[in-house]
């Protein structure tokens, strides 16, 4: 059911021709961006790196717009309702839909990497193959759980929007996806431990350059993601009842 | 199983909303105010109400989507807070209008996905949507997007979606709204045909007509409560006594509109435009013939084809509906 339904919304949500844009454009703007922010320090040597870290801010843009924007889509299409009305535990309802997002920003990634490759020659020789393979997916599918927590919240208010766009950015700096995080001042370190994103950022770079193992971090990034997940369907089950009580699924 | 689909007794419900940020103003609605009814394994019950009477709450009450804010109700037996999932189950739910279909995936993967959202096995599921394409008759348009189809096609997919699981309790709200003559008997069929095999529906709609053909019972709901209840037969009676004058008319004006009303005899009047021309009804007591007054006070309107007719369920609706009015309003029913 899980699959089907993420196979399903990534058709749907890869058909939008907003979303089609975006990930024509977005992916160009964030290459370049990194490139730039790179060049300017005066390390070329880890272009790779910062391509890498971009293409991971475009998955967590995926996710975070996907599972609050798909939410809030789903209230407009009048798909909400229908999909809570299903008897099944909501959370696994919604899961799919965030999988799906993390599956559209895959696409992010690929591209982000291919757009760098293209138009600046950044070299795409990963340190380890094999491991970039699995810890990008793994990523992914951690962000994927990370964003049914989000999405239990969005479920809720009827206002999603606003609460996505503050979390954005924050995110990317936070959990090193373009700066390294000892560049960071050191309250933010506690907050990056406990973001999956930051273990599945750190996984994936690792990966790339060889910097360091990369199964600990992927590990850790997953295990978050799995509590992500637990909370998640708690939280889901909650506010799901919440909402009816509060007649939030409708937009009317 | 239970004796009866549905129950419920006492059902209320209250929306409060949040208006402003900085000074938040609170706005209650009391869309349904206790509502009590019964509906048979089986039976095809009405529900009908003028525009925010509170059909559509009342629905959502009953099939999950929202909690009650005091009564409870059963579906099949099961509470609709307590044991939801079970409910949720035996339902399904249709909704008129375009919304509630996922527009840029084909009618197949539509159906595929709620299929899979509500347990129907693998191995069925090709076999249950092809059957239900057949029966709604988008037969050969299957693999088509939904953002292609019209409003009546989308109008029968969401029916087919409603039947995927076989529900034993069907709520339908306002499903042939944007549905074209045809296809709208079609579906009166389709509907007719599920009740036969023993569905429990629960229909709401504005057209008169079709209550009156489909259902079994049928309950008039105002200001959230129930004002009658009966077979359309015995709704009926509550025109009893009376009866219709039809005057087609070309501009008809309010103070002629009050003029009838406050008329000997004369029950009920109320104008509706017809194309190009007005349709005058009003609803007298028997006894008395009004007809050469009414007439008297249209002097100078150019007036089309009079007829007298015995009145409708439509005319019962009308004067239960009228007579809560006139309860809630009753400064506006001396005015008017
Ligand atoms: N989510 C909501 N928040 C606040 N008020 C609401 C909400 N939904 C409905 N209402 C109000 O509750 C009342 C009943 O609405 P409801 O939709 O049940 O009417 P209805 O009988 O279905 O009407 P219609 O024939 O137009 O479909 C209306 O006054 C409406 O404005
Ligand atoms: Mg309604």
């Amino acid at each position: 059911m899980i699959a089907v339904g993420a196979l399903l919304h990534t058709k749907q949500l890869s058909r939008s021709p907003f979303e089609i844009a975006t990930a024509l454009i977005v992916p160009v703007v964030q290459a370049t961006l990194a490139v730039y922010l790179f060049r300017a320090g005066g390390e070329p040597g880890r272009l790779l790196e910062a391509a890498v870290g971009a293409g991971l801010m475009g998955v967590w843009s995926s996710v975070l717009f996907g599972s609050g924007g798909a939410i809030q889509n789903q209230r407009w299409q009048g798909t909400l309702e229908m999909i809570m009305l299903a008897p099944r535990p909501p959370a696994l309802v919604v899961l799919p839909i965030t999988l799906a997002t993390a599956l559209t920003g895959t696409y992010a990634m690929v591209a982000t990497l291919a757009w760098g490759r293209l138009l600046y020659g950044i070299p795409l020789t990963f340190a380890d193959p094999l491991a970039f393979a699995v810890a990008v997916p793994g990523c992914i599918i951690g962000l994927g759980m990370f964003g049914l927590l989000l999405a239990s919240t969005f479920v809720l208010l009827r206002n999603a929007n606003a609460l996505t766009n503050t979390l954005e950015y924050p995110i990317w700096l936070v959990s090193g996806m373009l700066v390294p995080i000892t560049a960071l001042p050191g309250w933010t370190g506690p907050i990056a431990a406990a973001l999956p994103t930051t273990w599945g950022a750190r996984a994936v770079r690792e990966a790339a350059t060889g910097s360091g193992p990369v199964w600990p971090s992927l590990g850790v990034c997953l295990a978050i993601s799995l509590a992500c997940l637990a909370l998640g369907a708690i939280m889901m089950t909650h506010v799901e009842r919440r909402a009816r009580a509060a007649a939030t699924l409708a937009l009317a | 199983m239970s004796e009866y689909a549905i129950e419920a007794a006492g059902l209320r419900r209250t929306y409060r909303s949040r208006t402003g940020w900085l000074r938040p103003q609170r706005r209650e609605v009391e869309a349904v105010r206790g509502v009590d009814l019964t509906v048979g394994n089986g039976e095809l019950f009405g529900l009908l109400g003028p525009n925010g009477a509170g059909k559509t709450t009342t629905i959502k009450l009953l099939n999950t989507l929202l909690i009650p804010t005091a009564g409870e109700a059963r579906v099949c037996g099961f509470d609709v807070v307590r044991q939801t999932r079970e409910v949720r189950r035996r339902i399904g739910y249709v909704f008129g209008g375009d919304r509630g279909l996922y527009d840029r995936l084909s009618a197949r993967d539509n159906l595929r996905y709620f299929a899979e959202l509500y347990g129907v096995p693998g191995r069925e599921q090709k076999r249950r949507i092809a059957e239900l394409f057949e029966l709604v008759r988008l037969t050969g348009r299957e693999n088509d997007r939904v953002e292609g189809y019209s409003r009546g096609m989308r109008q029968r997919l969401h029916i087919a979606r409603g039947l995927l699981h076989r529900p034993s309790v069907l709520f339908l709200d306002e499903p042939s709204i944007g549905v074209d003559p045809v296809a709208a008997r079609e579906l009166r069929q389709t509907v007719a045909d599920l009740a036969a095999t023993g569905t429990t529906v629960l229909l709401t709609t504005h057209y008169m007509a079709e209550a009156d053909e489909l259902c079994g019972r049928i309950a008039v709901i105002a200001n959230g409560t129930i004002q009658a209840l009966g077979t359309p037969a015995e709704l009926r009676h509550h025109a009893d006594g009376r009866q219709v004058l039809e005057v087609e008319a070309y501009g008809v004006g309010d103070a002629q509109l009050a003029a009838i009303h406050a008329l000997p005899g004369v029950r009920e009047a109320s104008v509706t435009v017809a194309g190009a021309a007005q349709l005058l009804g009003v609803q007298s007591d028997a006894g008395v013939d009004v007809q050469a007054e009414v007439l008297r006070t249209l002097d100078g309107v150019r007036l089309g084809r009079v007829t007298a007719r015995q009145p409708t369920l439509e005319d019962a609706y009308v004067a239960i509906v009228n007579r809560v009015n006139a309860q809630t309003r009753p400064v506006e029913a001396v005015a008017g």
